[in-house]
């Protein structure tokens, strides 16, 4: 138990310890949400669906989640080399110990950066429909942060080049975003956009927190959460395969 | 019981793919001694470091560390040694105290033997001073310093040191196997090092291999390995046992890394 408790601890110091990379992580969130987010309102207004805004801010929160949940993957193959992993892969702990700690490190970071850019739409215009539900969103917002960072530790435990990763940010991790329905409404899709946005995990994440913060969902919170736990279970596992499998 | 060898390699091939980079390599390793493994790039140095420390598997042949087998008892194998690799393992992020607090919960050392033991080995490799500093501000000896003193921890029973000194001006290498050398007096660690320089192997090894391309062409003190090839000074040796021709390697994705990471500083 120390064990993980240690690496999590590790994850956590690091990220508090990294304001400028925490000040840049907020522009891209802060672009979206100010440029998009008020440039399509009106559009969005005249389409009957409300305020663009309301709708929007859960899913660039969701975007933060999947963004940092993904970065600690990079991080990990440099790690791989010139890091602390082979350090840890040598100790006399089983690696699924090693594998739990720096994935619920990396998740408690990217739930840490989703708070704070929770904090920037508050400040922004956005309005929960009600304060209770925020911390059931957390619970949700942390399901999507371990996703990600078992999908980045099986990643990051897979590739060997630096170059390999540019591939999945393009090929997976901005696809993973755009199909989520985290700026636009689900309902009324062509059909094969529709089926691509049920097969992303992300999708039901960012269902669930906007049902949660604005009453406003596809699938209903509790199929969400449902997805959520199964694909987690699945996720870590992969993760924790893949990391098992590292040879240095 | 104390003159069984505390590392013994017999007949150990290791091949990946259609590439055999340790071929039938046999050898033991006293306890207390300072074995030196010298050899061209690629010759399979650090292939066999890794097999000794569980992070490869032999192809074929028999490995055992204090008795145990690396391949089927790796937990046991790894509370017995320390190893410091090729490339650094630090966590530059953290301080030089965290990083040897992390390693004490890694290895399971109870915290008071941990504080004091942290404490005793910065003292002596000359780091206590900046125990609260992050890695990222230290010189690349200091870095180095830190791994060994990190690899000694948790009392280990062997000490793999991978080209330690690579990268280091002769100030900070004289200084590493100073402190390396009265270590093994005070806590009788056994040392497996691997190095380019002759001179280094020269004076710290009590026993020193010579491999080349994954096959051991000799064994014996420095002394000995002159007398055997009628040289004056270990280069020469080495230069007569392994030949003139220069070595080179194709590029991995680790050589590639390291290129980056020499532009970046890191």
């Amino acid at each position: 138990m120390s064990v993980v408790y240690i690496l999590w601890l590790r994850e956590v110091k690091k990220y508090l310890r990294s304001r400028i990379q925490i000040v840049a992580s907020l522009g891209s969130p802060l672009m979206y949400l100010a440029v998009l987010g008020f440039g399509l309102g009106p559009v969005f207004q005249r389409a009957g669906e409300g305020k663009y805004l309301q709708f929007m801010a859960p899913g660039v929160i969701g975007m933060t989640v999947l963004f940092t949940a993904m970065f600690s993957g990079i991080a990990m193959l440099w790690d791989r080399q010139f890091g602390f992993l082979k350090e840890t892969l040598v100790a006399p702990v089983p690696r699924l110990l090693i594998m739990i700690g720096r994935t619920l490190g990396g998740a408690t970071v990217a739930v840490l950066q989703g708070a704070l850019i929770f904090a920037v739409t508050l400040i922004v215009g956005f309005r929960p429909v009600s304060l209770l539900a925020v911390p059931l969103a957390f619970l949700v917002i942390a399901l999507i942060a371990v996703i990600f960072s078992a999908l980045a530790t099986a990643i990051g435990s897979s590739i060997k080049e630096m170059q390999g990763f540019q591939m999945v940010m393009n090929f997976l991790v901005m696809p993973l975003f755009f199909l989520s329905g985290a700026i636009y409404p689900l309902e009324g899709l062509p059909r094969v956009l529709a089926a691509l946005t049920r097969i992303d995990p992300l999708t039901y994440g960012v269902d669930g927190v906007r049902g949660l913060l604005i009453g406003r969902t596809h699938f209903g919170v509790a199929l969400d959460i449902a997805v959520l736990l199964g694909v987690g279970v699945l996720f870590v596992a992969f993760g924790a395969w893949r990391f098992s499998k590292i040879e240095a | 019981m104390s003159d069984r060898p505390i590392i013994r390699v017999e007949r150990v091939v290791k091949s990946f793919g259609t590439v055999t980079a340790v071929n039938d390599v046999s050898f033991d390793v006293r306890p207390g001694e300072i074995f030196a493994f010298l050899g061209p790039n690629g010759a399979g140095k650090t292939t066999t470091i890794k097999m000794l420390t569980t992070l490869l598997r032999p192809t074929t042949g028999s490995l055992e560390l204090d008795g145990l087998d690396p391949t089927t008892q790796p937990t046991e194998v790894r509370k017995r040694f320390g190893v410091v690799f090729q490339d650094p393992s630090l966590d530059s992020d953290l301080t030089a105290w965290e990083n040897m607090d992390i390693h004490g919960v890694l290895y399971h050392v109870p915290r008071h033997t941990r504080r004091e033991r942290s404490e005793l080995l910065l003292r002596m490799f000359e780091l206590w001073e900046r125990r609260n500093d992050l890695v990222k501000t230290f010189s690349g000896g200091m870095k180095r310093r830190l791994e060994i003193a990190r690899g000694l921890l948790h009392t280990p029973k062997v000490l793999f040191l991978d080209e330690p000194t690579l990268g280091l001006d002769p100030q900070s290498r004289n200084q590493m196997w100073t402190h390396v050398q009265s270590l093994r007096t005070a806590e009788g660690v056994t040392v497996f090092l691997t190095t380019h320089y002759m001179d280094e192997a020269d004076r710290v090894a009590d026993r020193i291999a010579v491999i080349d391309h994954g096959r051991l062409v000799a064994t014996g003190s420095a002394a000995e390995l002159k007398r055997q090839t009628g040289t004056d000074s270990l280069e020469a040796a080495f230069l007569a046992l392994t030949g003139t021709t220069i070595r080179d390697e194709s590029a991995t994705a680790a050589d590639q890394m390291r290129q980056v990471s020499r532009v970046w500083r890191r």
